[in-house]
């Protein structure tokens, strides 16, 4: 893909290659997955942006390899870790890989606590597991864990069940979890859209803490834009299973060079839009099990022209500094040259 | 005010509500309450948007549920066109049902999956016959439907074969079917995508100025609600700590937990990161079961003193600010940027 002629700079700690994932259901295929490139480095944070049912969460899915397959089927792509195939490799080594180096925070993390265990036994249990440490090691690393997400009193608290905390500690507990096994990469989806902002910052400071502290690449996926514009190095934008657009976090507010970006800061309301009516983008997402030709975009872009649009899939064109767009016209956007 | 014309419609006064604590199975013994609203006053003018913003169990929809009647207070009354709601009962409490409708948070589990879009927008003309006829309906149904940029002719689809932003516009228009002059809307957009939000808040905003509504708007998303509202009121733990205009509010705070609040408010705005002075508030909320004595957000505030323990704010004007806020130091401070 054009990303990775625009980076000579060698292998990625993480980089997910034309990926293609399809779910069979009962009314046909699902082209839930169309192409997704992205990749990321140590130390970073990406975001990964984009409405409901963009197909966030199962590329996300698809690097853990936690797809239920069936129904989800992977006819082609690449996920490679340090610059080694995960779909390619040895089951045995690929478990290795998922369950210590690449770690997850779910989008549902507050109900994936199990009610009838203590906090502290869920997180040893998951050390216990993997690594085959002494129970009393374990608990040792479990309140070391819960310190280091900044939860009070973790000693003490060690023995709790998870209806004693609260929503924003539930998270923490999660967070702990996840970074049991010192993950290079952390994936963490949506992780503060069911927390309140006071809460939701104290979460967004700790992951940026322990990102710097660790070294970790932190994946974020989110449809937040404000939370996007506080902690990301670079964003992908997701739609219809595709990244549409890909650039560094100052860059694509400044200007978005592709029209569903574009719609999508537009529409934000900012607490100085008052009195304006909001912008909006009009129509409804696509339905995956008839995706439009094309441009997966077109019948809700107000750019869209006759017939290249309608006609031909747009690639990712390659627009410098490692930015790409996946719009036919994303050149004359950037030099604000597109017309409505 | 931008579209209210200063007639008081609803006048709520020192509204109060406690969920017992019991314990027990056979002889339920009361052993404590959680304060979900205690002593909420404010006013709601025709054709106005009071925004309701706090975090998550301040008690923003037990205001609600007492507002539509769905809950009885333990304390206080709500002054609706000069009569008290809660004392309301038979053809009155109806009338007021009629006067008084709301808007649920979650557009994918607050309609019925079994009902056509016609049904569920015509149900409240089965209860409240004299509104439509029977004759009539049918048009009444698409008339709403039209009202909220829906296609008429969907009248006999189901919900499932409507997208989030759709199902809301279905709420509203069930909502708007009895010619309400208040809704109470819950959370009505924070499920929905940015672009789907946008256009729902717009519609709200519309039917507005075409029906002369007025809106109480609970959200947690400090930018929709300042988007929307004319005034704010900001809750605390069961109390309102601070309220004004939309601008007294934003550009003016003078409470801690308000300037708090706003700080945290993620702006998108990359550039703006290095200037931002978010204050970072300690902790948790409280248990509304067992608040705080004195000032409920003492525990959290970085300016509490000995004072804020023992004596209890009152939500009164203070002297830096015009409006009303509940904090012993009240003090402004920007924090918007
Ligand atoms: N097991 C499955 N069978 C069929 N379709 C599925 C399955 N899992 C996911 N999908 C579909 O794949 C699409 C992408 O889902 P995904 O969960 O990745 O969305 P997302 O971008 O994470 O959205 P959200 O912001 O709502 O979390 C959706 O349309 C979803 O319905
Ligand atoms: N029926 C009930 N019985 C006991 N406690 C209740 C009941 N309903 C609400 N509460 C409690 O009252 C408090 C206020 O709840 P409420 O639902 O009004 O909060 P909210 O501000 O709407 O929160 P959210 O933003 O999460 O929707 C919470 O502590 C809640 O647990
Ligand atoms: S390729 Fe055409 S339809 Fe697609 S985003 Fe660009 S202008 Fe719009
Ligand atoms: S009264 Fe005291 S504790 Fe309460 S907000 Fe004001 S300074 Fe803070
Ligand atoms: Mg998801
Ligand atoms: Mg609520």
């Amino acid at each position: 893909m054009q990303v990775e002629t625009a980076r000579p700079v060698g292998r990625h700690l993480l980089e997910v290659r034309d990926l293609f994932v399809e779910f069979h259901t009962r009314d046909g295929e699902a082209k839930v997955i169309n192409g997704v490139s992205y990749h990321l480095d140590p130390g970073e944070t990406l975001a990964v942006l984009g409405e409901s049912g963009s197909g966030k969460s199962v590329t996300a899915q698809a690097i853990m390899g936690i797809l239920d397959m069936p129904p989800a089927r992977i006819p082609s792509g690449q996920i490679l870790y340090n610059g080694e195939d995960l779909l390619a490799m040895p089951e045995e080594k690929r478990r290795a890989i998922r369950g210590s180096e690449i770690s997850m925070i779910f989008q549902d993390a507050l109900s994936a606590l199990n009610p009838v265990f203590s906090v502290g036994w869920q997180i040893s249990e998951t050390l216990r597991v993997r690594t085959g440490m002494s129970k009393a090691d374990a608990l040792k690393r479990a309140a070391e864990l819960m310190d280091l997400v900044k939860i009070p009193a973790a000693k003490a608290r060690i023995k709790d069940y998870p209806h004693q905390f609260s929503g924003g500690m539930r998270q923490r507990v999660m967070i702990a979890m996840a970074l049991a096994m010192d993950p290079k990469v952390l994936i963490a989806d949506e992780p503060t859209t069911a927390l309140d902002v006071t809460v939701q910052a104290q979460i967004m400071d700790l992951l940026a803490d322990l990102r710097r502290d660790l070294n970790m690449g932190m994946i974020l996926i989110t449809h937040d834009l404000g939370v996007v514009a506080d902690v990301a190095d670079r964003i992908a934008v997701m739609y219809a299973g595709r990244i549409i657009e890909h650039a560094d976090v100052h860059a694509i507010y400044k200007q978005p060079a592709h029209p569903y970006t574009e719609g999508l800061i537009s529409s934000i309301p900012r607490l100085n839009s008052k009195g304006q009516e909001l912008a909006t983008i009009k129509g409804l997402p696509p339905n995956l099990m008839r995706l439009p030709s094309g441009c997966k975009y077109h019948p809700r872009c107000p750019y869209m022209q006759q017939p290249i649009c309608t006609d031909v899939v747009p690639p990712a064109l390659d627009l410098g500094g490692g930015r790409t767009s996946a719009c036919h016209f994303a050149k004359e956007m950037l030099d604000g040259q597109l017309h409505r | 005010m931008a579209n209210s014309t200063g007639e008081v419609i609803l006048s709520v006064d020192n509204l109060v509500k406690h969920f017992p604590i019991t314990q027990g199975i056979l002889f339920k013994k009361k052993i404590g309450a959680v304060q979900a609203v205690d002593g909420v006053s404010f006013e709601l003018h025709r054709g106005e948007t009071l925004g309701i913003v706090g975090e998550s169990g301040c008690g923003k929809s037990t205001l609600a549920k007492l507002l539509m009647r769905l809950e009885h207070p333990t304390a206080g009354r709500a002054v609706l066109n000069g009569r008290d709601i809660f004392k309301l009962s038979g053809g009155e409490l109806r009338r007021l049902r009629r006067n008084v409708q709301m808007v649920m948070q979650d557009p994918y589990t607050s309609l019925n999956p079994r009902k056509t879009v016609g049904d569920i927008i015509g149900e409240p003309f089965e209860i409240h016959t004299e509104v439509a006829p029977r004759g009539d309906r049918q048009r009444r149904v698409q008339e709403l439907l039209e009202l909220v940029g829906l296609n008429p002719e969907h009248i006999n689809r189901y919900p499932h074969q409507f997208s989030g932003g759709q199902r809301q516009r279905i709420g509203i228009a069930r909502a708007l079917a009895l010619k309400p002059e208040i809704i109470v809307c819950d959370e009505p957009v924070s499920a929905l995508d940015v672009s789907i939000q946008a256009q729902v808040v717009n519609l709200l905003e519309k039917l507005q100025d075409e029906l002369k509504l007025s809106y109480i708007f609970i959200a947690h998303d400090l930018s929709v609600v300042r988007h929307i509202s004319d005034r704010v009121g900001v809750m605390y733990l069961g109390k309102i700590v601070e309220i004004g205009t939309e601008e007294e509010i934003y550009e003016r705070p003078t409470h801690p937990y308000t300037q708090a609040l706003l700080s945290a408010v993620p702006v998108p705005d990359p550039d703006a990161r290095a200037h931002r002075d978010v204050i970072r508030l300690e902790g948790d909320v409280p248990s509304p079961a067992n608040p705080p004595s004195g000032c409920r957000f003492r525990t959290r505030c970085w300016k509490a003193q000995e004072k804020c323990a023992l004596e209890e704010p009152l939500l009164i004007r203070r002297a830096v600010e015009p409006h009303p806020s509940a904090c012993h130091f009240a003090e402004l401070k920007h924090v918007v940027a």
